[in-house]
């Protein structure tokens, strides 16, 4: 019960700092995106001011290696499968993600937290957003392929 | 020119990095909102199923409850329905193939000064500026 309750309290300030820095406002992130336009630098204020607190985290995870609730902390204290390796779906994917941020001026975060005021359209993108992920298994044993056979 | 958004952004931003703090400190896990939506919807890890559905319930309900409090909230989002499908295909398809987006590769990846996240952060920005730039002043579509 204290794991789901602090799960809905980190979710609940999550979208409440979402919605607050102006990240579910699409013309906020794709004003900062076009950088030919009418720049709008909100973005990197929210990125530098969540960047702080996590980064503390890190130092306090790097001590205590145990979450509260008896976790062990990743990359801290269990060995990362992925390891420090950047391959090639890290970036392809990577790519194809900025590309749809930029179409539409979403990402993940607030695509759901907005999913309340979103109307249809919010509803589409989401939907869109969870048939993209449901197919990405797949997509990705092709791109092993290739890159195998590459 | 100081803009007051610019402090709602670093205020909020604040408020999302202790979101993260606290699901990685208490918790045990990293904030990243693809992975926790993503692993749930494709099946690949459904183990802690309970704790992903109360962060992600928190996360629809919560902001819209102050959305309604503060007098409602616009997303702005395109009227185009091709933008939107495609863009949410290429959002969902693109940060599960690269196993995180915004919140997972770009708060939790760089703070900690993961290589993964920062190169994923570089690659996602210079993609969706390049979109940005051509979708609009080239194509005029966005």
């Amino acid at each position: 019960m204290k794991r789901l309750t602090f799960a809905a309290v980190s979710g609940a300030l999550f979208g409440l700092g979402l919605l607050i820095s102006g990240m579910t406002d699409t013309t906020k992130v794709q004003g900062w995106l076009d950088v030919f336009g009418d720049w709008d630098p909100t973005l990197a204020f929210v990125m530098g001011g969540a960047i702080l607190p996590m980064a503390l985290a890190w130092r306090i995870a790097a001590r205590r290696r145990t979450a509260v609730l008896g976790d062990p902390i990743p990359f801290i204290a269990t060995a990362n499968p992925a390891g420090q390796k950047v391959d090639s779906p890290l970036v392809f994917g990577s790519v194809l993600f900025g590309a749809g941020w930029g179409l539409a001026g979403l990402c993940p975060g607030p695509a759901i937290a907005s999913l309340g005021w979103g109307g249809t359209g919010g509803a589409i993108f989401l939907l869109a957003m969870v048939a993209g992920m449901v197919a990405a298994p797949a997509a990705r044993k092709r791109l092993d392929r290739i890159t195998e056979a590459a | 020119m100081f803009d007051i958004a610019w402090l709602w952004g670093f205020v909020g931003g604040l408020m999302i990095g202790a979101a993260a703090a606290l699901y990685l400190l208490v918790n045990g896990r990293i904030l990243g909102a693809s992975g926790i939506l993503g692993g749930l919807v494709d099946g690949s890890d459904r183990a802690d199923w309970a704790e992903r559905g109360a962060f992600l319930a928190a996360l629809v309900v919560v902001p819209a409850a102050a959305a309604a409090l503060w007098g409602g909230a616009e997303t702005h989002l395109t009227g185009n329905w091709a933008l939107i499908i495609l863009g949410g295909l290429l959002v969902g398809l693109g940060t599960r193939l690269a196993n995180g987006c915004t919140s997972g590769h770009g708060v939790c990846g760089i703070s900690r000064l993961s290589l993964r996240g920062i190169v994923a952060t570089a690659f996602y920005i210079l993609a969706g500026g390049i979109v940005m730039v051509l979708g609009r002043h080239v194509l005029g579509w966005i």
